[in-house]
C-alpha cells in the first residue's frame, strides 16, 4: 500500500484535527504501540526492558518536556535535570510520608511539585530572555542541586546521602525496588509515556499550544493579539517542568532503583538539551528521536564492534559517543535546527508522492 | 475639521479620541501634541512623509508606547496606561509595517491563534482535546474558514507562513487581526511593497471588511491613489505634527500637506 493522502477526505473539521488524519499514520503507531506493549515485553530480555527500553522512555518524556519549553515557547532553559530532581525527592518524600498510597499516584503527583517549583524559577522569563534567561535557570540547577545535597530531610537522613527506593506493589506485584520486575517497571513507564506523549499532542494542537508557538515566534504581535505573556510562559514552564519532574520521580523509582543528587546535575541538564536538539526543537516525535539517538548510540557502539569481532572499550566508546553526538548537534543547530523530525518529514513526504519525484 | 468635543465622545459617536498626545524617545519627539478622532464606522487614514510618526502613533493607540502627554479615549472610556493585550481585549486589533506573523506556524493556526481570546477552554479540556474542547475548536475553526474563504487563501493554509511570498503574507496577517472580530483595525501600510493587483485585492478586503462588518479602519498608506479611493476623511502629520485633517478631497488641496510632501524647507 502507498503511503498516500489522496482519497482521504476529510468530512469533518473534527477530523482534519484529529491526531494522525492520515490512514498509514493511523496504521503505523498502531503497528509501533502492539510492539511496544506486546511484542517486547514478551520476547524481549531483561537487558533490553531493563537497559534500553526503560531508559528510552524515561529519556523520551524529559525531553518532551524540555521541547514544550524550548522547543514550543522558545524559552531556554538549563535547570531540566533540577526539575527532574525535585520530581524525585518528592516522589520519594510522598511515599515515606503516605507509604499506603499507590506508588504511581505519587509518581504522576511529583510532577505538580516540579511544575511549582519550575513556574518560581520561570518568574524572571517576563524580563529576560535567550542568554539570560538560561542563566537564571542554570543558577536554579545549582541551588537545587545544593538543595539535593545539603537538605537531609530530602532523603530522609539516610547516611549514604542517596535515595533508596522501597519496595512498593500493585495489586500484590512489585513494582518498585529489588524485587519488581523489569517487565513490570517497563510497562509503568510505557504506560505513563504513552498517555503523556498523547495529552502533550493534545496541548499543542490546541489553544495552548498556539499561544506558546506564538510568544517563540513573535512575543510582540502574541501580546498584540490578547495574548498575556507572563501567564503564558509560566504555564509553559508549569507544564514542562511537570514532564521533567514525572521522568526525574520514573528514573529513580523504575529505571535506577536509588540515587544521589549528581543524577540531577547540570550534565543531566545537557543531556536532555543535546537530546531536544538532535531530535528536532518543537516536535514530539523528534523527542523519541533524539532520545533513542543520544542513548542507543553508546549501547549499539558498546556491542554491535563486539559482534563483529572488533571490541571497543568502555573510554573508546565513551570518546566516540562524544564526538559523534557532539558533531551532530554541531550540524543540526548550523543546518537543521529542526533536527532529526524535519528529516522524518522529508522522507514522509518523499513517501507521499513515490514513486514520483514531486 | 474639527477636534473632538467631549459630546462626541458621550455620544459614542466617535470610537476613538486621541487629545494632545505628545511622545518623545530620548530626544526624538516622535509625536507632538496631536489631536483627532476616529469615528464609527469610517475608514480613517494617516498619511505623512517618512518618519513623520505615524507608526508611532497607532503603537501608542495600541498600547505599545505611553504618551508623555495626552490622553486617549477608546469607546468612551479614557485611559492613562495600557497593556497592548487589553487594548486587544477592548477590540483593538492591528497590522504591522514589517509583517509580523508566527513564521513557524502555518496560515491556518496564525489564523486561529487571533481567536485565543475567544476560546475559553482550560488547560484540562485543551489536554483532553475532547468533546466540548473539540466542539469549540470546531466552532472557531468554521469562523477562521470564512475568513480563509474571504481573503482566497484557501490553498496555503497548512503552509508556515515564513515560506509564503510577502503579499501573502500581508493578507495572512490581515486574517489574524480580522479573527479578532475588532471594533477598530489599525492597518500600517497594508499595501507596502505590493504590485497593482496585490493592491487592489487588498483594496478591496479593507473596503469590504468595513461595510460587511462594519470595522472601523485606521490605515496608514503612501499610495496616494489608495487613500483618496478609500478613506472617508484623512490625517495628516509631518514632523510629528497634525499639519491638516479633513476629507481627502480638502487634504489634497491643502498647501501645507502639499509642502510637505514636495519637501518645502522647514
Ligand atoms: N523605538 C524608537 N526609538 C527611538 N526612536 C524612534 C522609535 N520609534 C520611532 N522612532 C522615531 O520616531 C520618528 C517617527 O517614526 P515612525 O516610525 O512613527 O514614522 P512613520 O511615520 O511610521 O514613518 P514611515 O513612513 O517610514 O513608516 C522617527 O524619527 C523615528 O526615528
Ligand atoms: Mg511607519
Amino acid at each position: 500500500m502507498f503511503y498516500r493522502e489522496a482519497g482521504q477526505y476529510k468530512t469533518s473539521y473534527a477530523a482534519d484535527q484529529a491526531t494522525f488524519p492520515i490512514l498509514q499514520d493511523r496504521i503505523g503507531i498502531g503497528i509501533i504501540l502492539f510492539v511496544a506493549a506486546v511484542i517486547i515485553p514478551l520476547f524481549g530480555n531483561d537487558f533490553l526492558l531493563q537497559a534500553v527500553m526503560t531508559p528510552f522512555l524515561v529519556f523520551a518524556l524529559a525531553t518532551i518536556g524540555l521541547n514544550l519549553l524550548t522547543g514550543y515557547t522558545g524559552l531556554l532553559s538549563l535547570g531540566t535535570g533540577a526539575f527532574m530532581g525535585v520530581g524525585a525527592y518528592a516522589c520519594y518524600k510522598l511515599t515515606t510520608i503516605f507509604p499506603d498510597v499507590n506508588i504511581i499516584v505519587w509518581i504522576v503527583c511529583s510532577g505538580f511539585f516540579s511544575a511549582a517549583v519550575g513556574v518560581l524559577f520561570g518568574l524572571p522569563s517576563l524580563r529576560i530572555k535567550g542568554f539570560y534567561l538560561a542563566v537564571a535557570t542554570l543558577a536554579a540547577q545549582f541551588f537545587l542541586s545544593w538543595c539535593f545535597i545539603r537538605v537531609p530531610w530530602l532523603y530522609n537522613y539516610n547516611v549514604s546521602g542517596a535515595i533508596e527506593v522501597p519496595q512498593r506493589s500493585l495489586f500484590g506485584i512489585p513494582v518498585t525496588g529489588p524485587n519488581s520486575a523489569p517487565v513490570t517497571r517497563y510497562l509503568i513507564v510505557l504506560t505513563i509515556v504513552v498517555v503523556m506523549t498523547w495529552l502533550a499532542s493534545n496541548l499543542i494542537r490546541g489553544r495552548i499550544g498556539r499561544m506558546w508557538m506564538a510568544v517563540r515566534d513573535m512575543d510582540i504581535a502574541a501580546e498584540l493579539i490578547g495574548i498575556r505573556l507572563l501567564n503564558t510562559k509560566l504555564l509553559a514552564f508549569a507544564v514542562s517542568s511537570f514532564y521533567c519532574g514525572v521522568a526525574g520521580a520514573m528514573m529513580v523509582f523504575l529505571w535506577y532503583g536509588g540515587a544521589e543528587a549528581d543524577v540531577f546535575s547540570i550534565n543531566q541538564s545537557f543531556t536532555i538539551l543535546f537530546m531536544v536538539i538532535i531530535g528536532g526543537l518543537g516536535s514530539l516525535v523528534g523527542s523519541f528521536f533524539g532520545a533513542a539517538l543520544i542513548y542507543i548510540l553508546p549501547i549499539i557502539l558498546r556491542f554491535v564492534p563486539a559482534e563483529l569481532g572488533v571490541p571497543l572499550n568502555a573510554a573508546t566508546v565513551e570518546h566516540l559517543t562524544f564526538i559523534i553526538v557532539g558533531a551532530l548537534i554541531i550540524v543540526f543547530l548550523i543546518v537543521e535546527p529542526h533536527g532529526l523530525a524535519r528529516l522524518w518529514q522529508i522522507a514522509k513526504q518523499k513517501l507521499r508522492v513515490w514513486p514520483f519525484p514531486y | 475639521m474639527r477636534a473632538p468635543s467631549e459630546s462626541d465622545i458621550a455620544a459614542g459617536e466617535v470610537l476613538l479620541a486621541v487629545e494632545n498626545v505628545s511622545l518623545s524617545f530620548g530626544g526624538v519627539k516622535a509625536i507632538r501634541d496631536v489631536s483627532f478622532d476616529i469615528r464609527k464606522g469610517e475608514i480613517r487614514a494617516i498619511i505623512g512623509p517618512n518618519g513623520a510618526g505615524k507608526t508611532s502613533m497607532l503603537n501608542v493607540i495600541n498600547g505599545f508606547y505611553t504618551p508623555q502627554e495626552g490622553r486617549i479615549t477608546f469607546r468612551g472610556q479614557t485611559r492613562n496606561k495600557m497593556r497592548p493585550h487589553d487594548a486587544a481585549a477592548g477590540g483593538i486589533a492591528r497590522t504591522f509595517q514589517n509583517v509580523a506573523l508566527f513564521r513557524g506556524m502555518t496560515a491556518l493556526d496564525n489564523i486561529m491563534a487571533g481567536r485565543s481570546l475567544k476560546m475559553h477552554r482550560g488547560l484540562f479540556w485543551q489536554l483532553i482535546r475532547f468533546g466540548p474542547a473539540m466542539a469549540e475548536e470546531v466552532e472557531h475553526r468554521l469562523r477562521v474558514e470564512e475568513i480563509i474563504d474571504f481573503l482566497h487563501i484557501q490553498h496555503i493554509r497548512k503552509v508556515p507562513v515564513g515560506r509564503l511570498p510577502y503579499g501573502l503574507q500581508k493578507r495572512v496577517e490581515l486574517g489574524r487581526a480580522l479573527a479578532m472580530e475588532p471594533d477598530l483595525l489599525l492597518l500600517d501600510e497594508p499595501m507596502a511593497g505590493m504590485n497593482l493587483e496585490e493592491k487592489e485585492d487588498m483594496s478591496r478586503f479593507v473596503l469590504d471588511v468595513n461595510q460587511h462588518y462594519g470595522t472601523t479602519i485606521a490605515l496608514i498608506e503612501h499610495d496616494m491613489g489608495v487613500v483618496m479611493d478609500l478613506s472617508d476623511r484623512v490625517v495628516v502629520l509631518d514632523y510629528g505634527q497634525k499639519i491638516a485633517d479633513g476629507t481627502p478631497d480638502e487634504v489634497k488641496k491643502n498647501q501645507a500637506v502639499i509642502d510637505a510632501y514636495l519637501g518645502v524647507a522647514h
